[in-house]
């Protein structure tokens, strides 16, 4: 019996030990914005999904193309017909690795500045990339963000000529994730 | 012995634990039932050919359509295969919101002004909410301003008054292929004879097929039922198209057997051409798309 009551608290430690360094956002903010002469372009959604493992490093997004939000209803319709083929593609994701996470003290309020790299999928084509983030610490919440830079071209999505100069070459993806512990 | 089962039981807990919704793919697969994901785009455009589709115009954008057809390909060289002759027809059509469009409209076909209504009642999800079909209320009133072509009876305003009521619904298949299906009521004070009907059903089909993002086969027919005491040739409008859309610009090139852009004319049909005498008109729509956002 005592071995069973060993082994149980043993058990209760280790998942309670586990489940602390697993955290999780289900209402990340992911935006994009396309500045040319002609036209601005801004779109955001508020419904990307986020994992954080400390223990493991990884860091993980993903979120469905059509909760992106633009003002313009008719842009909206462009954005997921003729340019993210939203039906065949429905999301986007990204798996990455945090390869300084051990900087950042959880522990201690603070403002912790990192690097990722990992793989990003959108349009269906995969590219690895590497970014900065900023992980803030405050009363025990964790935060975080980032901006990463993307063309269009590199995931083979299409835009013709004739549209080409109200689409920037590179648009802004700005990313913000406040995460909690992950339970089930 | 006992020691061993607890171990094995504890660690397949663990395991289970891991391997349990931990991965960004299979939370992405949960989070997608948990919302509705509404169809867009089932047509390029507000209109199939000649008559309305399920779509309206966004909230705050002006859709300012011109649109032609030409006289028809069997008057020959002499008339430069119909290109010499056209009939026109401009539009204003304003979202209030996203389902709300209201619209104004004149016609050189009898000199036809119109004012239009449409309402999106439903639009076609899956997700959370499941709707197989979209469906749109369109009502329009048309008032020809031409002088009446027989001034030996009292003629009234309301005689120039023609009422069209519809309910298009129509279903996304899949990414290519839309078909939607128009039950129409037709409504006109005066009739060309005595033995016409003032009240007309009609049941229109119409359809799309993209070829490319950008660019999609169309097809649409109306069939209308008339009195069987009528003298006036009656023809079905058959018609069909392609669109090609850049942008804010949507065009739509078609061959048809009628020569009038409103329903109480082309669906009622008393002067639409026979399609087998080669009565055919090859025409065009341009949308321009205006953004007050």
């Amino acid at each position: 019996m005592k071995k069973n009551i060993l082994i149980l608290t043993f058990f209760l430690i280790g998942y309670s030990s586990f489940s602390q360094n697993v955290y999780l956002t289900k209402h990340a903010k992911v935006d994009f914005f396309s500045s040319t002469l002609i036209e601005d372009i801004k779109a955001v959604t508020n419904d990307a999904i986020s994992i954080l493992k400390i223990e493991s490093k990884e860091v993980s997004f993903g979120m469905s193309i059509k909760s992106f939000k633009f003002e313009n209803g008719l842009m909206q319709e462009h954005f997921n017909e003729n340019y993210m083929e939203s039906d065949k593609f429905p999301s986007a994701k990204f798996k990455g690795t945090i390869s300084d996470v051990t900087n950042i003290d959880f522990k201690k309020d603070g403002i912790y500045p990192v690097k990722i790299s990992g793989s990003i999928t959108i349009h269906g084509v995969s590219k690895d990339i590497k970014t900065k983030a900023i992980f803030t610490i405050k009363n025990g919440k964790i935060s975080a963000k980032s901006i990463i830079k993307l063309k269009p071209e590199d995931f083979k999505i299409e835009i013709p000529s004739i549209v080409r100069g109200k689409i920037a070459k590179e648009l802004a993806v700005n990313i913000f994730a406040e995460y909690e512990v992950y339970k089930k | 012995m006992f020691t061993k089962k607890i171990l094995l039981i504890t660690s397949l807990l663990f395991i289970f634990i891991i391997s349990n919704a931990q991965d960004i793919d299979d939370l992405m697969n949960e989070a997608s039932n948990d919302v509705v994901n509404y169809t867009t785009a089932t047509f390029k455009s507000t209109r199939m050919i000649n008559g309305h589709s399920t779509e309206t115009v966004k909230k705050k954008h002006l859709d300012f359509r011109i649109s032609h057809r030409f006289g028809t390909v069997n008057t020959g060289i002499s008339n430069f295969f119909g290109i010499d002759q056209s009939t026109i027809h401009l539009a204003f059509d304003y979202g209030i919101n996203d389902r709300l469009t209201i619209g104004y409209g004149r016609s050189s076909y009898n000199k036809t002004y119109d004012l239009t209504l449409k309402y999106k009642l439903l639009q076609q999800s899956n997700g959370k909410k499941n709707m197989p079909i979209s469906m749109t209320y369109y009502g329009s009133i048309e008032a020809f301003s031409r002088p009446f072509a027989n001034t030996d009876r009292t003629n009234y305003f309301t005689s120039r008054l023609t009422f069209v009521n519809q309910f298009l619904i129509a279903r996304k298949f899949n990414e290519s292929l839309s078909l939607q299906l128009i039950p129409t009521i037709i409504h006109k004070n005066l009739t060309p004879t005595v033995f016409d009907m003032n009240d007309v059903f009609a049941i229109g089909i119409g359809g799309r097929y993209k070829l490319t993002n950008r660019m999609a086969l169309t097809a649409e027919y109306y069939y209308a039922y008339h009195s069987k005491r009528s003298i006036t040739e009656y023809n079905n409008p058959i018609s069909i198209g392609i669109d090609i859309e850049t942008g804010g610009h949507v065009f739509q090139i078609m061959l048809t057997n009628s020569s009038i852009m409103k329903e109480g004319g082309f669906i009622y049909g008393n002067d639409n051409g026979n399609i087998f005498n080669g009565d055919i008109h090859l025409g065009f729509n341009i949308s321009r798309m205006f953004s007050f956002n």
